[in-house]
């Protein structure tokens, strides 16, 4: 169908109909994965509210009375065949395939090598029409996750029909259009609400015991009158009268009062706020007094740290506005320090430039290194790791900090979850990082929305600085790889739905936004689909505890630059073994193999037992029936197997420290074993669903349903066979006989399909 | 000359140490012997310092100024391993003593009073590591395959025979015993090629030992393996057209048969237009295929190459390492590289600005590019490649070895490493006495020009492929490092000398220990190999884009910045591995025993139902 036309009549009749029609919103409600309604009234394909008369259906049916395109049970808004793909190192031999574009995601299949590459609207960063080329119309499409790709359209009507749409699509205009609204998981996956009891703040204060006889709960924003970009629930010094706490709110930028985001075991504490209003010499005595408070909390230091992250040109600057910094004249017992953090705008624009760096044609090494150096990311890395460490440093020998830039919610947010980072191991931990997360930038409140751009906005406020702090979290792993729980993988997932909003996590500023929007209802959360994959993103070196706090490396040698984040998608480019997925690999084949031998080591006991059993009984009949002989050689030889056996198990319980070899040897003594269950078929059925030997994870190219695997595309093998499959082909999870702890495990669809047969 | 004569101080009390990594100082006694400088805290459970004085690379000296009268001072010893150390001496007698020594003994030109040549091993040696490379063992099946009757007969009985060092090995370490000669497969491959007719070259190949007395090439071994129809004489003439006498000599037979060429570049005396026996070699080598290529890796315009009309059947392709004059501009290039590395302390745009001044990356990833597009021919195009490049001493070298790491699996184990170190480095006549006398402490000036580090960059190629493909090395990067090491300073004569000739004069052979037969000993080994390590047939093309190198921070950083993080890593996935194999075994043994009970129930079951 024309779509130019389809849109132009759609607007027609947008307009006809109501300015809040209910058929533009159900145009915007398809998602890929929703289901059919049960009693369908559907245009090409598309959900029709039951509110919209049978007539305006009819109506536009018989307008445009074309099928609907399908693909892969998406509904396609445009099909275009006889496009190009081009990547940056293929220039000369193009990918010839098909586009889709889809409500949600832009397709593009090679019909030849089964590759298919989905590009979400919302990782969409921007979208330029080229100038026209022998070949076709060149659309570039740059992507928030940085894949980049550049698709030439034979006929240009078609690339602006593709173009138009896609700016339509790819940033809504109004919160409630986000991609979270629609999304649906697959069937079985999670219900709608997991995910969103996981972190509540009182518990995450309560681990650092709090409130205690320093610091206690304060009630006074339980309606967002103090600060409507803070929680519900803050914590300030017992001492802070609700005059302080008022008049600090007043005469703090956004009411962004100092408040406790970390209590360190050793009464120090890190607070933020933003900065004071203080101009060139305004005052304010209860926030001078608040501080002193914040400063009394912690008994062991007559004095506390003041860190204003800012360039101390910036905090003068802000002066002239009637806003600035702490005046250590006044504040009695403060040391201040300006830590030159540059602002948003600064690492906005040297973001792009390492973009830049990473797209050159034909690069040499020298071209490299100094596009690298003129961006000045690394630079402005290793600022924000300098002032992180200078705070975990402080309160690490004991000073408690107060931090601040100018509102308190970008640099603040970064410098203040990267010091407990440091600070703390729970907070390395995959579960520690989320709640880090949701205090530290979902509840202290960071705007999202503006910063990843998820919704139309000022340019100027977009801003990489939750890229930043997960670039920072990257540098310290890969100086600490051992501390981390977490890996590689799970920061890019974090930073691919930061962007997606395919879950209601990261939507809106603050936490009185999401209350407003609602999204605990209407969404779902990143963190249940995390629950769901968490053996993705374990690291397979990780050591709990090995210290309690871990120091940053400095030196500008050991800024990394992060080639798996910013260059991800350059698939030439990468390691060809990649060690951190041979690793997990090895992990994950240690722990099926681990609950095999227990499943083994149970079942050889129990037969033992059953043996033992079974031959007093076959000597009680002996004695009655049969002659002594014969009972001499039967018990001679139970006993030759038996002395086996115990010498053989007590080599294993002694490799094996924490196996319940005795408990279970109590349980299935009161089994009563019968001889159906010894049978040697259950046996090999057992032992058969359990893989001993796994696929080298090393060249395999393509899955057995012939996708081609590439850098990043997730290679599981299956349990019980041990071959390597595509993330498509194994979404089976179920529990393995040869596995003691039955717990669910990865399972290809050939074996789930063999294992329903062995066992109707 | 004595070493007495030259140790003013053999022994001294209460010096300071100080190392630039971590700010601790131990003060101990400072013993100077003839090879080592020793430091001891004289206490247990301290590590004492040995250093040879060929480590030293530098020394400088800060005296003390007190009233105008020196008292005592600081000595500052660079070493070659990137260390740097400081002395501290209380006396102004003592201190003027310790440098002047140490000056002195580092600076001792005459190879025969290296340790090499005083060195006794501790222990009995299994295998002689001078012994187990010799190019004749090295090409054996080449050779002997021919000979008996062509490609027709792959005798695989030829390969144990001409091996006996490699069967022989039968240590306890199962992965030494695996490994297989390093051109075992590759020539088995070629003779299988060779039989369903898909081989392109079929030239022959000799023994010629016209270089017995070392007098057609100064630089080369005495054994060489020479196309069969190629007279001696022959021989003779294209080594007085090449520089140094560098003939064109086989470095690598890839396995569809392709022949990989290396020599030094043509002469360019007036007079010389041609040299017939040179293209005659050179035809040889094409065979049947319709054209080959010359690699000129030192650039265009500062070296010679051959005329478009004489070898017209060779395509003159241009892949230089790096804008290098000499090789010297390598050390240099080195330099600045350890000078921006041991500046912890600079902003990290300087660094980045240091970083790509130095040019070392530069040089790393052009070698690697040169190395991928001689590979390509040699693989995809199944063309011979002559690779040439000035003297063919240094950028030569390192392509050559880097086409055969990136061609040959047998390259990327321990034993393949060694040959391969043997084979293109040492016989092949890279000047490491001269290269490494000094190193990139050795303020530039005072540096003379035969001085460089093309060997590092060599192992920084290693390095670069070792991290694209983790698994694909049967070796870890420790040892790496400490070729690294040997190559400058050891006690072991493997790298003493310019050239077989030299080696031969002083007997190094003879009279030193090599290193192989140390690194090989199973103890050794052990610690050298890689935990994920997995062996890989295939041909391993590394990224050449910039964006994929990294520095080498284990060897440039580890003075400097703590690596122990890098250490507990390893140590992590060696235990993961081992854990991984263990619970397989395990599971394994398990299955077996819980069969036999369950067979057992069976028949008990019969007898509880019969009585």
């Amino acid at each position: 169908m024309d779509f130019t036309r389809f849109m132009n009549k759609f607007n027609e009749i947008e307009r006809q109909l109501s300015p809040t029609s209910a058929l533009r919103l159900s145009f915007d409600n398809i998602s890929p994965e929703s289901e059919e309604p049960p009693d369908g009234k559907r245009l090409w394909g598309v959900p029709v509210p039951p509110f919209v008369s049978d007539k305006v259906v009819s109506w536009i049916a018989e307008e445009f009375n074309e099928a609907p395109v399908y693909y892969n049970g998406n509904c396609v808004l445009k099909k275009v065949e006889n496009v190009r793909m081009i990547d940056r190192y293929n220039t000369k031999n193009p990918t010839v395939g098909t586009l889709y574009l889809t409500a949600t995601h832009l397709i593009f299949v090679e019909p030849d090598s089964n590759k298919e590459t989905w590009i979400l609207h919302m990782h969409i960063a921007s979208i330029e029409k080229l100038p026209l080329s022998t070949t076709g119309s060149p659309l570039l499409i740059r992507c928030k996750t940085f894949l980049s790709v550049t698709f030439v359209i034979p006929k240009d009507s078609e690339c602006h029909d593709v173009y138009t749409s896609l700016i339509k699509l790819f940033q809504p205009v109004s919160i409630n259009k986000l991609y979270c609204f629609n999304y649906q998981p697959a069937k079985d996956d999670y219900p709608k609400n997991a995910g969103w009891d996981f972190f509540k703040l009182e518990a995450e204060f309560k681990h650092m015991l709090v409130p205690n006889d320093n610091w206690t709960l304060c009630s006074m924003n339980e309606k967002y009158e103090l600060c409507d970009t803070y929680p519900r629930q803050i914590y300030v010094p017992k001492e802070a009268t609700t005059l302080m706490l008022i008049s600090s709110s007043r005469f703090r930028s956004k009411g962004r009062l100092p408040a406790l985001t970390y209590l360190h075991n050793n009464k120090a504490s890190i607070c933020r706020c933003s900065q004071p209003l203080s101009g060139f010499s305004a005052r304010c005595l209860e926030d001078e007094q608040m501080l002193e408070a914040i400063r009394k909390t912690n008994p062991n230091t007559d004095y506390m740290f003041v860190v204003d992250t800012r360039p101390r040109i910036n905090a003068m600057a802000n002066r002239a506005a009637g806003k600035g910094y702490e005046n250590e004249a006044f504040y009695e017992n403060i040391k201040f320090h300006f830590l030159g953090i540059e602002n948003i705008h600064v690492q906005r624009a040297s973001l792009q430039k390492v973009l830049e760096a990473c797209e050159q044609k034909s690069p040499t090494m020298s071209a490299f290194l100094n596009a690298l150096e003129s961006s000045g990311w690394l630079k402005h890395i290793r600022s924000i790791l300098d002032t992180s460490s200078f705070i975990a440093n402080a309160v690490d020998k004991g000073v408690s900090v107060v931090v601040h830039c100018s509102d308190g919610w970008d640099r603040t947010a970064q410098v203040c979850s990267l010091a407990q980072l440091m600070l703390n191991p729970y907070y390395r931990t995959i579960k520690g990082f989320q709640a880090l997360i949701e205090k530290d930038w979902l509840a202290f409140g960071h705007k999202f929305s503006e910063r990843c751009g998820h919704i139309q906005t000022d340019a100027r406020e977009v801003s990489p600085i939750f890229t930043q702090f997960l670039d920072c979290t990257w540098q310290l792993m890969s100086q600490r790889s051992e501390s981390f729980e977490f890996n590689e993988r799970f920061l890019l997932i974090l930073h691919d739905h930061v962007h997606s909003c395919q879950f209601g996590t990261f939507v809106g500023n603050c936490e009185k936004d999401r209350l407003d929007l609602k999204l605990a209802e209407r969404t779902f959360s990143l963190w249940g689909y995390m629950a769901n994959h968490l053996n993705e993103y374990i690291n397979p070196l990780y050591k709990p505890n090995i210290d309690e706090s871990i120091k940053a490396n400095l030196a500008p040698q050991c800024i990394k630059f992060w080639r798996g984040m910013y260059s991800r998608f350059e698939s030439g480019i990468h390691p060809r073994e990649p060690l951190g997925d041979l690793l997990l690999d090895s992990k994950e084949h240690c722990n099926s193999l681990e609950d095999h031998v227990q499943h083994l080591t149970k079942r050889i006991a129990s037969f033992k037992n059953y043996i033992s059993k079974s031959a007093k009984k076959l000597q009680d009949a002996t004695t009655t029936t049969t002659t002594k002989a014969s009972k001499e050689t039967t018990t001679n030889e139970i006993n030759d197997n038996k002395y086996n056996y115990d010498k053989k198990l007590s080599e294993l319980s002694a490799a094996d420290d924490d196996h319940p070899l005795k408990a279970s040897n109590m349980s299935f003594a009161n089994l009563s074993l019968n001889a159906e269950q010894a049978s040697t078929q259950t046996l090999t059925e057992e032992i058969s669903s359990v893989a001993l030997d796994w696929k080298s994870m090393r060249n395999v190219t393509t899955c057995s349903c012939s996708t081609p695997f590439d850098q990043f595309s997730k290679k599981t093998h299956c349990w019980r066979c041990g071959e390597i499959f595509c993330e498509r082909c194994i979404d089976k999870n179920v529990a393995l006989p040869g596995h003691d702890s039955g717990k669910p495990v990865p399972v290809c669809r050939g074996c789930h399909r063999q294992m329903q047969k062995q066992s109707p | 000359m004595e070493f007495a004569d030259l140790i003013k101080t053999p022994k001294l009390d209460g010096v300071f140490l100080h190392t630039n990594a971590a700010n601790a100082t131990v003060e101990g006694t400072l013993c100077i012997t003839g090879h080592h400088l020793l430091l001891s805290a004289r206490q247990e459970n301290t590590q004492e310092l040995w250093l040879l004085h060929k480590n030293i690379d530098c020394v400088e000296k800060k005296p003390s100024m007190g009233q105008n009268i020196v008292m005592g001072g600081i000595i500052t010893l660079k070493c070659k391993d990137l260390r740097i150390i400081s002395l501290e001496i209380k006396y102004a007698k003592d201190f003027f003593n310790v440098a002047a020594s140490l000056e002195a003994l580092s600076a001792i030109q005459n190879p025969e009073l290296d340790y090499p040549f005083f060195y006794r091993p501790m222990y009995s040696i299994l295998e002689d590591g001078f012994t187990m490379f010799r190019p004749e063992l090295e090409f054996a099946q080449l050779i002997s395959g021919m000979s008996m009757g062509g490609a027709s007969s792959p005798n695989v009985a030829n390969i144990s025979i001409c091996m006996p060092s490699t069967s022989a090995v039968g240590c306890s370490s199962s992965s030494t015993s695996s490994i297989p000669h390093p051109l075992q497969n590759g020539f088995a491959l070629d003779a299988a090629a060779a039989l369903v007719g898909s081989s392109v070259s079929a030239c022959e190949w000799r023994i010629s030992h016209v270089n017995k007395d070392f007098g057609v090439c100064a630089t080369y071994g005495a054994t060489l393996i020479v196309p069969k129809a190629i007279s001696d004489e022959q021989i003779a003439l294209s080594a007085a057209f090449r520089d140094g006498g560098r003939f064109p000599l086989l470095s690598y037979r890839h396995e569809n048969g392709a022949t990989l060429m290396r020599s030094a570049q043509p002469l360019s005396i007036q007079g010389i237009k041609r040299c017939r026996a040179d293209e005659a070699i050179l035809n040889l080598v094409l065979g049947r295929s319709k054209k080959g290529f010359i690699v000129d890796t030192w650039g265009k315009g500062k070296s010679n190459t051959e005329t478009d009309l004489h070898y017209s059947q060779w395509k003159k392709v241009n892949r230089s390492i790096g804008n290098v004059s000499y090789p010297a501009s390598i050390l240099d290039s080195f330099a600045k590289l350890i000078e921006a590395c041991n500046d912890t302390g600079c902003s990290t745009d300087k660094w980045l600005s240091r970083l790509e001044n130095s040019g070392w990356l530069s040089l790393v990833l052009n070698s690697l590019n040169a190395s991928c597009v001689v590979a390509q021919c040699l693989d995809q195009e199944g063309s011979p490649v002559l690779v040439h490049g000035a003297k063919g001493l240094d950028s030569t070298l390192i392509v050559t070895s880097l086409v055969q790491i990136i061609l040959n699996p047998d390259c990327r184990t321990v034993r393949g490493l060694q040959a391969l170190i043997e084979r293109e480095w040492i016989q092949a006549g890279h000047p490491f006495a001269s290269r490494h006398r000094y190193s990139c402490y050795t303020p530039h000036q005072m540096r003379n020009k035969n001085s460089g580090a093309t060997f590092v960059l060599f192992l920084d190629c290693i390095y670069q492929l070792y991290m694209q493909f983790p698994c694909s090395f049967e070796f870890s990067t420790q040892l790496l490092i400490l070729l690294f090491e040997h190559s400058y300073f050891s006690q072991y004569g493997t790298f003493l000398c310019d050239s077989e000739r030299e080696r031969h004069e002083l007997q190094v052979h003879t009279r030193t220990t090599s290193l192989w037969s140390y690194l090989n000993r199973p103890d050794v080994l052990q610690t050298l190999l890689n935990p994920l390590y997995e062996p890989n047939a295939s041909v391993i093309w590394p990224s050449v884009a910039p964006i994929s190198l990294e520095l080498w921070s284990e060897l440039y950083l580890r003075w400097v910045i703590d690596q122990r993080n890098l250490a507990t890593t390893m140590a992590q996935i060696q235990e993961l591995v081992t854990r991984e194999k263990e619970l397989r075994s395990q599971a394994f043994k398990l299955r077996k025993q819980a069969m036999e009970l369950s067979l057992e129930i069976g028949a008990h079951g019969n007898d509880v139902d019969n009585a």
